[in-house]
């Protein structure tokens, strides 16, 4: 399988860097790397969800307990979570860090996925979720650092972008 | 059965948990009891409070959650059971408050009403106790013996389609989501 497992193991340790110790997840073909290491993982919570607006959830849970965390999810996934962001997350301002398999964008070969790739930026920006892509590997560790503390400042939803570029080797 | 005298019946035994609730009648009823900066009413996202309740249990194992959802809720987010069930933490309490109806927007029959089962939903999902109540007696004993338990556990409890006068209570979102944080940041420092 084409998806990077260097670069998902330098996403995995930067979201440690941040002190992230529980990671809700839906499984997607760019996630799979992530999610098993955060299985192996003694010191993360790995909360495998049915769908991904209960991680908004999970995560408030966390936020409340004083946990930091994190969803990985793919952008349908994200869709499917919206209610959840703008009638919890945003209403009560919970930070959430959202990682994002950014499907449907330039290079897609799946057409199931095509649709929803053209949404998401609209959509986060219509939500006034702040987001980045996780795009070059200089820059992986920094932007989740960065993303991290601005969801914890500013207690909202902040999102990033996992692109092809930096998941898939073809 | 009322909702009302069943918050009232165990009233005293959510000062010791933390308590998350839907919106709408249950927000209201147990806040007209007496808030207190264990209960977190989430009046909004409707099926999340289960997820909620999973997240603390999960990040807090020592301490004691209680969820007081719906029916209506609860069928927006049947996953949720699974969840749960999948990962049991032990001291999380699931009571369902089923009054097949979505009352708060004027009293439509939700699909208990015609059947759909959610005892029967939480046990088939894998959650390892469930009971259904009709009495304020059993709903009692039931809680309370969840509470003193060590496995998840979901207990429904048919109440009737009945709610307050209103629901906005002078309690702001913000205001009870920070009290709830730092009441439960105490804890950890006790």
């Amino acid at each position: 399988m084409p998806v990077s497992l260097t670069h998902s193991k330098l996403i995995y340790d930067g979201l440690k860097e941040c002190d992230i110790r529980l990671l809700s997840a839906l499984p997607e073909t760019w996630l799979v790397h992530l999610i098993r290491f955060a299985d192996e993982d003694p010191e993360v919570i790995l909360v495998r969800l049915a769908k991904e607006e209960e991680g908004v959830g999970v995560s408030a849970g966390a936020h409340f307990a004083g946990v930091k965390s994190a969803m990985l999810m793919q952008n349908h996934g994200f869709l499917a979570s919206i209610n959840g962001i703008v009638s919890f997350a945003h209403l009560y301002k919970i930070p959430l860090l959202m990682l994002i398999s950014y499907r449907g964008s330039f290079g897609e070969r799946d057409p199931w996925q095509t649709q929803g790739g053209n949404v998401t930026e609209p959509l986060l920006r219509s939500l006034g979720i702040p987001y980045f892509f996780l795009d070059a590997l200089d820059t992986v560790k920094k932007r989740i650092r960065q993303a991290q503390t601005l969801a914890e400042s500013s207690l909202q939803p902040v999102a990033l972008l996992l692109t092809r570029d930096l998941m898939w080797e073809d | 059965m009322l909702r009302l005298d069943c918050l009232r019946s165990t009233y005293s035994e959510l000062e010791n948990c933390l308590v998350v609730t839907i919106m709408g009648a249950v927000a209201a009823e147990l806040h007209s009891l007496g808030h207190r900066p264990n209960f977190f009413y989430l009046q909004h996202a409707m099926g999340l409070a289960s997820s909620t309740g999973l997240g603390l249990a999960l990040c807090l194992p020592e301490q004691r959650v209680i969820v007081l959802d719906g029916d209506g809720s609860l069928l927006m987010n049947l996953g949720s059971l699974s969840t749960m069930a999948r990962y049991r933490p032990k001291k999380l309490v699931h009571v369902v408050f089923d009054n097949e109806s979505l009352l708060s927007v004027g009293g439509f029959p939700t699909a208990t009403s015609t059947g759909t089962d959610l005892e029967g939903i939480a046990r088939a999902a894998g959650v390892p106790r469930v009971a259904t109540v009709r009495s304020v007696e059993s709903f009692k004993a039931a809680v309370t013996g969840a509470a003193h338990g060590h496995e998840l556990t979901t207990i429904i409890a048919k109440v009737e389609a009945t709610g307050p006068a209103a629901y906005v209570t002078d309690l702001s979102l913000l205001e009870n989501r920070f009290q709830f944080r730092r009441h439960i940041q105490s804890l950890e420092r006790q």
